[in-house]
């Protein structure tokens, strides 16, 4: 009966949350999402949150750039058309790559800033004419949301409970589609 | 809690009573409000300046780059001048949003974004001039490695023109993925505080609907953070290559070691110089002295005076170099004896005095906490580092190796429309962002509140515990809040919307009991089922029953599912002691058949 049900708990301030957020672990309820205004430091380690892995995206990501440009050195500047420009030696690579240097570093910069904000954008489904979903307003104003998985919980004694952790409003949403 | 602390030694970077909300109110202010008389005098006067240059642009690329004033020995002047001074401010952005992020320093947050802003907006500048000088602009794209109907004919690698290339269009696009990353929680609290649709629509595109889950949050703080270490080696990159499109010359007073070091460290001087500029008028024309105070002024005012001492230092080694060296060439280069007396005297003493003794006296603690005297060293600075281009690249060539070439040169008023107009075109971009976009990073300002700001410290220090301080009760109280809040987007699914109840339900506690209550009994939705007359069941007259009705009950369906628990809500709210004893759920349910 009622297996969708989801709570959606309101705080006022961050430390409550944080507060909130360890007793309804410690309680095993099943926390769906906090939102939250700005970084609240440490929630995502008392959500139990895994940590991101998109600083190992970005390394990758320069290591490709790193690559495109020595291939593209190399093929533009020895091997296609070599050119003496101030006696510097023209037929090595290794020999001419100190001129290289700042193409080879700008690429790296290059493909690992931008691939990893593309990365961010993908994983986190934000992009322009996406419909934002913070289910009240104020999540960007002042407010922090949790929600909480309602499914075979009793709703009274859940609600209460989330009173009792300092929720300024507590609300039942109806068989939301994640839930 | 412990989590906020910070030193009591330590000013506060957030001044007054500032609870969350005022943060988004005064950050939204300019935003949502309108736009003064001075806002538009000004916007008119760069706008007109910005059109004179579009001008003098249109002028120079149809008749040729012939209308400035170059001569055979000064190939470069006023565009390569005006290039260097335009990257060289958009130094201080990245600077403040990288560098100082990894510093964790705090005071970074409520002038990163108006930095950044300056930024991208001077880098538009300067790329202006690369593209003019050109020529025949529409053949911009011949600098960039694509196959051309030349054959292998490649751009060359080996020259720092090409590296500036790939330096600038590199900064200028991380920049701007760094500034609007940082921006979308705040264009977010700006789409959900407004109250016209067209802003919710507008900044809802421009916010790609960021909503805020703590997962984004993590990923948003580590993309940060990578990004800082990126852009922190890359703005040093941008003005040591500028720096080499001289340095690898062989023109006396160019070819020079020094000049990686001592360009980044005039950059970030100019920079922040500019930024001193534009944000002690920002400050105090939107209102946001309580979050850019008189520390961060200060705290500018140190880098300025490190990053001048820097100059400073590179200075008198050029010079010193210059004589000790003994070669006739460098006693006519721009930090030399012949520089200081000959023909270029003015333009030499402009920059000896600008940056060099006039940054002096922000050694005194009082002057470089006086906005006034803060304000007028910036502007001097802007100058004397405009000076510095202008004497490295013009006095250099004015006086070459061959004495018979030697010459001066004049502006035409090409050159200095030019100019002028890109100094419109930064400060139209400058004012419109002023206008639309949020001037500081709330949402970051937002998470050094309580262990920054005035009120907070306050709090810790009388011995209080911080947590439920953040609650405002213009957002918190219901009645208060309704009056108040922006259209929402789904404030009324928030409750159930058959529920209209506000007298009633004096308490946040009693409306979600109402809410639970009708998940249990089934809730009413009038396009579908019509109301029963609940004055059938005993017990119950028009007066309740207009009570019940606001509760969102109508039908002896609802009535019929009610238990004891029911009982006791609906006691406690509308009064209702005979229903248990008159079992109203019994009667509704015969009435129902």
């Amino acid at each position: 009966m009622a297996s969708a049900n989801v709570l959606h708990a309101l705080y006022n301030d961050d430390d409550i949350l944080m507060k909130a957020v360890k007793e309804l672990r410690a309680k095993k309820y099943r926390i769906i999402d906090v939102y939250t205004p700005f970084p609240v430091h440490g929630l995502d380690k008392a959500m139990g949150l895994a940590p991101t892995r998109l600083a190992i995206t970005s390394f990758l990501y320069g290591l490709v750039g790193l690559s495109v440009a020595t291939l593209m050195m190399n093929y533009i500047m020895i091997e296609d058309w070599p050119r003496n420009i101030g006696g510097k030696p023209s037929f090595s690579y290794l020999q001419n790559m100190p001129a290289f240097v700042p193409i080879m570093f700008e690429l790296t910069v290059f493909f690992a800033a931008h691939l990893m904000v593309i990365t961010f954008y993908l994983r986190s489904k934000i992009w322009p004419f996406r419909k934002a979903e913070n289910p009240d307003v104020r999540t960007t104003d002042d407010h922090f949301l949790i929600e909480v998985d309602a499914a075979n919980h009793d709703l009274d004694e859940l609600s209460k409970f989330l009173y009792d952790t300092g929720a300024s409003e507590i609300s039942l949403i109806h068989n939301e589609e994640h839930a | 809690m412990s989590s906020h602390y910070e030193a009591p030694i330590r000013e506060p970077l957030i001044l007054g009573e500032k609870s969350y909300h005022d943060i988004s109110v005064d950050v939204g202010a300019p935003i949502l409000g309108k736009a003064n008389k001075s806002w538009w005098i000004v916007f008119s006067i760069a706008l007109i300046a910005f059109l004179w240059g579009l001008g003098c642009i249109v002028y120079t690329v149809t008749t040729g780059i012939g209308v400035w004033g170059l001569n055979k020995t000064i190939g470069w002047a006023w565009d390569i001048t005006n290039f260097v001074w335009w990257v060289g401010i958009g130094h201080a952005g990245t600077l403040i949003s990288a560098v100082l992020l990894l510093f964790r320093q705090k005071w970074r947050m409520a002038i990163n974004r108006s930095a950044e802003a300056m930024t991208i907006f001077a880098v538009v500048q300067a790329g202006l001039f690369p593209i003019i000088h050109m020529g025949r602009p529409w053949l911009a794209y011949w600098v960039l490695p694509i196959p051309n109907q030349f054959g292998s004919l490649w751009v060359n690698f080996n020259s720092p023109l090409l590296w500036d290339v790939f330096a600038i269009s590199t900064y200028l696009s991380v920049s701007l993925v760094f500034w609007w990353t940082g921006l979308l929680p705040d264009f977010a609290m700006i789409r959900d505080r407004t109250k016209s649709p067209f802003q919710q629509k507008i900044y809802g595109i421009l916010s790609f609907g960021w909503s805020g889950r703590a997962k984004d949050w993590q990923r948003f703080e580590e993309v940060s953070l990578v990004l800082a270490g990126l852009a922190t080696p890359l703005v040093l990159s941008v003005h040591t290559i500028v720096s080499f499109d001289f340095a690898t010359s062989v023109v006396p007073g160019w070819h020079s070691t020094i000049f990686p070091p001592y360009f980044v460290a005039g950059a970030i001087f100019s920079g922040f110089a500019m930024v001193q500029t534009l944000l002690l008028v920002m400050r105090k024309v939107v209102n946001l002295e309580n979050y850019i105070t008189i520390v961060h002024v200060e705290f500018m005012n140190k880098v300025i005076l490190l990053t001048g001492g820097i100059v400073t230092v590179a200075y008198l080694t050029e010079y010193f170099i210059g004589w000790y060296s003994g070669v006739p060439y460098e006693n006519y280069t721009y930090l030399s004896y012949g520089a200081a007396t000959g023909p270029y005297w003015w333009a030499f003493w402009a920059l000896i005095i600008c940056n060099l003794i006039v940054p002096l006296t922000l050694w005194v603690k009082a002057w470089r906490r006086n906005i006034v005297w803060t304000f007028f060293v910036a502007l001097v600075i802007n100058i004397g580092m405009w000076f510095e281009r202008f004497d490295i690249i013009v006095l250099c060539l004015s006086k070459d190796r061959l004495t018979s070439s030697w010459t001066m040169f004049s502006p035409t008023f090409v050159d200095i429309g030019v100019f002028v107009g890109t100094i419109g075109f930064f400060f139209v971009l400058f004012l419109l962002y002023a206008r639309t976009f949020p001037v500081i990073a709330q949402a970051e300002v937002k998470s050094i509140l309580k262990s920054s700001g005035e009120r907070y410290k306050r709090i810790r220090e009388s011995g209080e515990d911080l947590a439920g301080t953040a609650a405002d009760k213009r957002t918190s109280t219901y009645a208060e809040r309704t009056s108040i809040a922006a259209t929402t987007n789904n404030d009324n699914t928030y409750h159930q919307t058959t529920v209209n109840a506000d007298v009633l339900l004096d308490t946040e506690a009693k409306r979600t009991q109402v809410d639970l209550m009708l998940s249990r009994i089934g809730i009413y939705d009038p396009a579908t089922q019509t109301a029963d007359d609940l004055k059938r069941i005993s017990g119950i007259g028009p007066i309740l029953e207009q009570k019940l009705h606001q509760l969102g009950i109508y039908t002896f369906d609802q009535m019929s599912r009610m238990t004891t628990t029911d009982y006791d809500l609906l006691n406690e709210i509308v009064a209702a002691e005979r229903a248990e004893r008159d079992d109203w759920a019994g009667q509704a349910q015969k009435l129902k058949q």
